[in-house]
C-alpha cells in the first residue's frame, strides 16, 4: 500500500520526537547520577577510586554505543532482567552519557583554583563540606557550556534507539519512508526535526560561553 | 534454566569478523584523511575567506553538527536515488563520514588557527614576512600542536561511529556482529566479543595519536 | 608551655630538601616575622604548621596537639588555627557575609543569624562594616585582604598564620592591611607572618626569624637582629632589601 507522503506524516513525525525527547531527559537524568559519581570519584584523594573511575571512562567512551545498546539489550535478560527496547535504550544511553558527563564535570571541578580547597580546608571544612560550599557551586558556573553541547550529542546519538527497535523521531522516519516510497522527503524532514531540536541548543550553550569568557 | 556463556561458536567465526575490522579500519582511513582535507580547506574559508564563503561554510558546519550521522547516511543512502543518484553502500558510508567529520574538524582546526596570539602574526608582519610566510613560519606549528589533541580525540570518536554504517549493509565490524548473531544465537557473547575489538582499535588510535604528538611536538 | 613547637622537621619535594631539621618555639602572645629569599622555604614552614603540607620527619605541636600524627583531627586542629594567603584566597561565589560566616555555620554549627552578628563584628575590626553584603570582585585588593583576615578572625583561632599577604597588593594598598594586622597584633594575638615588611616587623614583631637554604639561619629580638645582623648571608639580604 503506497501512500501520499504528506502533511500528517510530518505531524506523526513530529508526535515522534516526543518519544526522542524523552529518552533523551531520562538518559539524561541517569547519566547525570552516575556521571557526578564518577566526576567526584575522579578528583578525590583516594588512587583506587580514580583509577576504577577513570578505567570506566576509558572502556565506555572506547566502545561504539551501538555495541552498549546491543549489549544491554541481550545482557540484561541473561542476568534476569526482563527488557523492552525502552529501557534497554535509556539504560545504555545512561551508561553512555555518564562517561561524557564524567569527565565534562571532571574537567570544570579541577578548573577551580587549588587554592579555594586549600581556602576552604584552612577554615575546618572536610573535604566533603569543601567540595559542597567551595567547589562544585563555582564549577556549575563552567560546567553549564559544554553540558549544554553534550545534550545536543545526545539527543542525535538517540537516533541509534531505532536500530533496536525504538520507535523515536528516526524510526518513525524509516517506518514512514517504507510507507511512502519518498525518502528523500522524509529524512529531509527528520533532519530538519533533530535540526530545529539542536540548534538553538548549541546557540544557547556557545553564547553562554561568550558570556563566561566575558566575565574572565 | 541457568544460561550459560559459551563463546567458542563466536570465536569460530574470525574470518567474518577480521573481514569486518578491516572495512572499519578503511573506512576510519578514508574518513580521516577526507574529513582533514575538508577540514582544512573550510576552516581557512572561515577564518581567512570573504564573507559570503564564511556564511556557506557556517551553515554547513552547523547543518551537519546538529543532525544524526544515521539520518545524514540514510538521505545519501536512500534519499539520493530519488535524484537518480544510486551509490553502493561502501560510497554512501565514505562520503556520509567524510561529509560528517569535516564539519567536525572545520571547528577544530579553526580554534587551532585562533590559538595562535594576534601579537605573533603582527610580530611575523613586523619582521617583513610575507602573509604566506608568516603562515608558514608562525603560525602553522603552534596551530597544529593546539589542535592536536583535539582532532585525535575526534578521530576516535569517528572510528567507533563508524559502527552506523552497518544500518545501511556495509559490512565493517559491526555488521560482522550481525553475521555472526544470526549463525550462532549467542547475541551478548558476540557484541561483547565486538565491544572488546572496538574497544582495542580504539586503543590502538590513541596510542598512535599519542606517538605521533611525541614525534612531532616534544621530542624536538 | 610554648604554643606552638616546632621540633626537626624535614620536607623535600622529590630531590630537592626545602625544609631542613627546622626548630622552632613560639610562645603564646608572640608575633614572629619570618625573613628570606623567595624559596628559603619560610612559606612551606607556615604551611606545615597548620598541616596544608605534610612533613616527612620531625614534630609539629600547637597547643600541644601534634599536627602531623594522621590520628589528629586535622579539621579541629584548622579552627585554631587561621592562615591569610597571599592571593586572598576569598570564595568568589559568595558574598563577604557569606565568606565569612561559611565555617562558623558548617563547622562550628551556629546559628545563621549569631554568624551574621559575629560577621559583622570581625568587619568591624578590619574596617569594612559597610561591606557586609558585597561581592569579592566588587572590593580591591587591599579590601579583600582585609575581609580575609576576617574570615580568619571570626572562627576565634588562637593563632594565626600569614603567607605574604601584602605581597599581592600594590603599594598604596598595603598600608590598609598592616594597619589591621597591627592591630590584631594589639589585641595579643599569637602571628607567625611571613613577609617582606622590614619596617612592620622591626614595630611589632617580638621576634625575626631569618630563613636560608631551609634552615634557620638566625634568629632574635626583632630590632636587635635588623640592626645588627649577625650572618653575612642576613646582613646581604637586608641591604638588599632596604636598599
Amino acid at each position: 500500500m503506497i501512500r501520499e507522503f504528506g502533511l500528517i506524516d510530518v505531524m506523526y513525525l513530529i508526535a515522534a520526537a516526543r518519544w526522542t525527547l524523552a529518552l533523551t531527559a531520562t538518559a539524561f537524568v541517569g547519566a547525570s547520577l552516575i556521571g557526578i559519581v564518577i566526576a567526584i570519584a575522579r578528583i578525590l584523594p583516594f588512587a583506587p577510586l580514580r583509577w576504577l573511575a577513570a578505567a570506566y571512562i576509558h572502556i565506555v567512551q572506547g566502545t561504539p554505543l551501538l555495541v552498549w545498546l546491543f549489549v544491554i539489550f541481550f545482557g540484561l535478560p541473561l542476568a534476569g532482567i526482563s527488557v523492552n527496547p525502552w529501557i534497554a535504550a535509556a539504560t545504555a544511553f545512561s551508561v553512555y552519557g555518564s562517561a561524557f558527563l564524567g569527565e565534562i564535570w571532571r574537567g570544570a571541578l579541577v578548573s577551580i583554583a587549588k587554592t579555594q580547597w586549600e581556602a576552604g580546608a584552612s577554615l575546618g571544612l572536610s573535604l566533603g563540606e569543601q567540595l559542597r560550599y567551595v567547589i562544585v557551586p563555582q564549577s556549575i558556573r563552567v560546567a553549564i557550556p559544554p553540558t549544554v553541547g553534550f545534550l545536543v550529542q545526545l539527543i542525535k546519538n538517540t537516533s541509534l534507539a531505532a536500530v533496536i527497535g525504538f520507535v523515536e523521531l528516526t524510526r518513525e522516519g524509516q517506518l514512514t519512508a517504507a510507507g511512502t516510497y519518498k525518502p528523500f522527503a522524509v529524512y529531509i524532514t527528520v533532519a530538519a526535526i533533530y535540526f530545529a531540536m539542536c540548534f538553538p541548543l548549541s546557540q544557547w550553550s556557545r553564547s553562554i560561553e561568550r558570556k563566561l569568557d566575558v566575565a574572565r | 534454566m541457568k544460561y550459560g556463556l559459551q563463546f567458542r561458536d563466536v570465536f569460530a567465526a574470525w574470518e567474518s569478523i577480521l573481514e569486518g575490522v578491516w572495512i572499519t579500519l578503511l573506512l576510519s582511513g578514508l574518513a580521516m584523511v577526507g574529513g582533514l582535507v575538508i577540514g582544512i580547506a573550510c576552516a581557512a574559508a572561515r577564518v581567512y575567506g570573504p564573507a559570503w564563503l564564511r556564511r556557506i561554510v557556517g551553515t554547513y558546519v552547523e547543518v551537519i553538527r546538529n543532525t544524526p550521522l544515521l539520518v545524514q547516511l540514510f538521505l545519501i543512502f536512500f534519499g539520493l536515488p530519488s535524484f537518480g543518484v544510486r551509490l553502493d553502500g561502501l560510497t554512501a558510508a565514505i562520503i556520509a563520514l567524510v561529509i560528517n567529520l569535516g564539519a567536525y574538524t572545520t571547528e577544530i582546526v579553526r580554534a587551532g588557527l585562533e590559538a595562535v596570539p594576534k601579537a605573533q602574526v603582527e610580530a611575523g608582519h613586523s619582521l617583513g614576512l610575507s602573509g604566506l610566510q608568516v603562515f608558514r613560519y608562525v603560525v602553522m606549528f603552534p596551530a597544529l600542536k593546539a589542535m592536536f589533541p583535539a582532532l585525535a580525540s575526534q578521530f576516535v570518536l569517528l572510528m567507533l561511529a563508524t559502527s552506523v554504517v552497518s544500518q545501511i549493509s556495509v559490512e565493517d565490524l559491526f555488521h560482522a556482529a550481525s553475521i555472526v548473531q544470526s549463525r550462532t544465537f549467542r547475541d551478548f557473547e558476540v557484541y561483547t566479543v565486538i565491544g572488546v575489538l572496538y574497544l582495542g582499535l580504539a586503543f590502538a588510535f590513541r596510542g598512535l595519536f599519542a606517538g605521533l604528538y611525541y614525534w612531532a611536538f616534544v621530542r624536538r | 608551655m610554648s604554643l606552638v613547637e616546632i621540633h626537626g622537621i624535614n620536607k623535600s619535594y622529590g630531590s630537592v630538601q626545602v625544609l631542613k631539621d627546622v626548630s622552632l618555639d613560639i610562645a603564646k602572645g608572640e608575633v614572629v616575622a619570618v625573613i628570606g629569599r623567595s624559596g628559603s622555604g619560610k612559606s612551606t614552614m607556615l604551611r606545615c604548621i597548620n598541616g596544608l603540607e605534610p612533613v616527612q620527619a620531625g614534630v609539629i605541636r600547637v597547643d600541644g596537639t601534634q599536627v602531623n600524627d594522621p590520628a589528629t583531627n586535622l579539621r579541629k586542629l584548622r579552627q585554631e588555627v587561621g592562615i591569610v594567603f597571599q592571593s586572598f584566597n576569598l570564595f568568589p561565589h559568595l558574598s563577604v557575609c557569606d565568606n565569612i560566616t561559611l565555617a562558623p555555620r558548617v563547622v562550628k554549627k551556629q546559628a545563621p543569624q549569631a554568624a551574621r552578628e559575629v560577621a559583622r563584628e570581625v568587619l568591624a575590626r578590619v574596617g569594612l562594616e559597610d561591606k557586609l553584603d558585597a561581592y569579592p570582585s566588587q572590593l580591591s585588593g587591599g579590601q579583600q585582604q582585609r575581609v580575609a583576615i576576617a574570615r580568619s578572625l571570626a572562627m576565634r583561632p588562637k593563632l594565626m598564620l600569614f603567607d605574604e599577604v601584602t605581597s599581592a597588593l600594590d603599594p598604596e594598598l598595603t598600608g590598609e592591611v598592616l594597619k589591621v594586622l597591627e592591630s590584631v597584633a594589639k589585641e595579643g594575638m599569637t602571628m607567625i607572618l611571613v613577609t617582606h615588611e622590614m619596617g612592620f616587623a622591626r614595630r611589632f614583631g617580638s621576634r625575626v626569624v631569618f630563613m636560608h637554604e631551609g634552615r634557620i639561619h638566625e634568629q632574635g629580638p626583632a630590632a636587635a637582629v635588623l640592626a645588627e645582623p649577625k650572618t653575612p648571608e642576613l646582613q646581604t639580604f637586608l641591604s638588599a632589601v632596604l636598599h
